[in-house]
């Protein structure tokens, strides 16, 4: 069976600006893939072609092995809509039975929304949910058609910390039970918890790709911060140096001779910290420090 | 109908109604046109002449509710968030229109129930009760070429731009069409010209229905082919569309 994505020499421009340059990308089917990025970097553009909303300029974007543009080739993609976006007088039991329509084999509408903890909410106008039900409700939808493929852009955005573990436990039990997922998002502990992969995409071409560690590994850099009330002087192997108040971070790719340096420097350091790379300072690294 | 289709349908009735009071403009407005353009003038016993001007003004109601429901209503859809979403679920092209075609057919037969009711009661008025089905069937196909246009629009334009497009061609195709003052009282050439325009091939296989004269060969030629480019060009709008665009 062909893998889930696979995008081969995949340029889209708008205008003059490329939002994707020349990008190959496969999925295998199961995968988990987390997709990062600063703003702009083209994880909502890379996200419309799968999904069949925009049109590659050039190269070929396969979903299921067929062009996402055709309807039935979506019959196993599960998408989820913009919490904003929901039709405000249609009420939750009807979007789950139109969305669930277009499918061969749908959930039913009280397990799915028990699943995502809206039962009791089948005659509420979408209107009226709270934001955190809106977005339960939108992440609900993805998963009405029994899809083997899920995108989810920016899924936990705008949820509360029991919204986030309730969506987490969902992708997990739909990644054990065999599906594919394709996840964007700003918050790099969720890239983390539940990522076997990670894309990192920056400028519109693939920065790095790998498991977490390996990401993280592509900066061997580790960061020491610590608190002074004296000026840092010049110190071997700094990278980058940030100052807020008196708290000093600097980054390099050799902690351990850094502190052997600073204590050589007599520089009156307390509550010292040393920790390797983060995700978050691989990220950094990689995309230039634009975020 | 596919199930998708039904779904589709449906979904786009319950939002309608949803919103009574655009319920209520669809139904009143070819209603309330009667009410100023007809009923105050004394037709004496002109029954065939205040027939035709019933059925041209639930024509204008026919032509106004699809070029405005379609049009605008369409580009204002796909502006909205729900719209990408929903070109992401696994339904064709052709569900998502045929469920529009049914909705707006249905809306346009709610459109023209008042104006009968109305013109039946209140003028001497009178269709021959074999030649009613005939004459309703006459306005939803007249209807058919401002559906596909205000699709075609909808699906072109963003809203700021397809409301006025779709005034624009709102008020020449009326009028030229004959709907609101007859194409007999139209200089000769003026009347001639005016067959090429869909809603003069709408009038006049409204008026055949309701026994007038056939339509002349070009009126009809041209109402066909304006169906069918606009149908075509419907087609072409939805596929090429991939929802808001920025530059």
């Amino acid at each position: 069976m062909s893998a889930p994505v696979q995008l081969r020499g995949v340029t889209r421009r708008y205008g003059d600006t490329v939002a994707l340059d020349d990008v190959d990308l496969d999925l295998e089917a199961g995968s988990l893939t987390g997709l990062l990025g600063p703003n702009g970097a083209g994880k909502s553009t890379l996200v419309n072609l799968v999904s069949g909303l925009r049109r590659p300029d050039h190269g070929t974007v396969r979903l299921f092995g067929g062009d996402p543009r055709d309807a039935a080739n979506r019959v196993a993609l599960g998408t989820t809509p913009q919490q904003t976006g929901l039709p405000d007088t249609l009420r939750v039991g009807e979007i789950v039975r139109f969305v669930g329509a277009h499918f061969p084999d749908p959930v039913p509408a009280g397990e799915l929304l028990e699943r995502f903890g809206l039962s009791g909410l089948w005659r509420r106008q979408a209107g009226g949910l709270s934001g955190g039900q809106k977005r339960r409700l939108a992440l609900a939808l993805a998963f009405a058609g029994r899809p083997r493929l899920v995108l989810l852009d920016e899924p936990t955005t705008g949820l509360d910390v029991e919204g986030r573990r309730a969506l987490w436990d969902a992708v997990r039990a739909f990644h054990q039970d065999g599906g594919t997922v394709l996840l964007t998002t700003h918050y790099l502990d969720e890239i983390e918890t539940l990522a076997e992969r990670v894309v990192v995409l920056a400028g519109g071409r693939i920065r790095a790709d790998g498991d977490v560690d390996a990401v993280r590994g592509a900066v061997r850099a580790g960061r020491v911060s610590f608190r002074t009330t004296v000026a840092v002087p010049d110190l071997p192997g700094v990278e980058h140096a940030g100052r807020d108040g008196d708290r000093v971070v600097l980054h390099t790719t050799d902690p351990d001779a850094l502190v052997r340096a600073l204590v050589r420097h007599d520089v009156p350091f307390t509550d010292l910290g040393v920790a390797r790379a983060s995700l978050e300072d691989a990220f950094l690294t990689l995309t230039g420090g634009t975020r | 109908m596919s199930s998708i289709t039904a779904a589709h349908a449906r979904y786009l009735v319950l939002e309608q109604l949803r919103i009574p009071v655009a319920v209520l403009s669809t139904a009143l407005f070819p209603a309330l046109t009667l009410v100023f353009f007809v009923l105050p003038f004394d037709w004496g016993s002109d029954p065939v002449q205040v027939t035709r001007s019933v059925a041209q003004l639930a024509l204008f109601g026919v032509l106004s509710g699809f070029l405005f429901t379609f049009g605008v209503g369409v580009a204002d859809d796909r502006e909205k968030p729900w719209d990408p979403y929903l070109r992401t679920l696994p339904a064709p092209a052709s569900a998502r229109v045929v469920g529009r075609l049914a909705v707006g057919a249905l809306f346009a037969l709610l459109g023209m129930l008042p104006v009968i009711v109305l013109g039946a009661l209140f003028t001497p008025a009178t269709v021959a009760p074999a030649r009613l089905p005939l004459t309703v069937a006459a306005l939803l196909v007249g209807g058919l070429p401002f559906l596909f246009g205000g699709l075609a629009i909808g699906y072109s334009l963003p809203t700021k731009a397809a409301l006025p497009v779709t005034q624009l061609a709102f008020f020449p195709m009326a009028f030229g069409g004959g709907l609101l003052l007859p194409p007999e009282i139209f200089p000769s050439w003026l009347a001639r010209a005016t067959e090429v325009l869909p809603t003069r091939g709408a009038r006049d296989l409204l008026l055949w229905a309701l026994g007038g004269s056939a339509p002349s060969g070009l009126a009809v030629g041209a109402f066909v082919v304006w169906t069918a480019g606009l149908a075509l060009l419907v087609g072409w709008a939805y596929r090429r569309d991939e929802g808001r665009r920025f530059r």
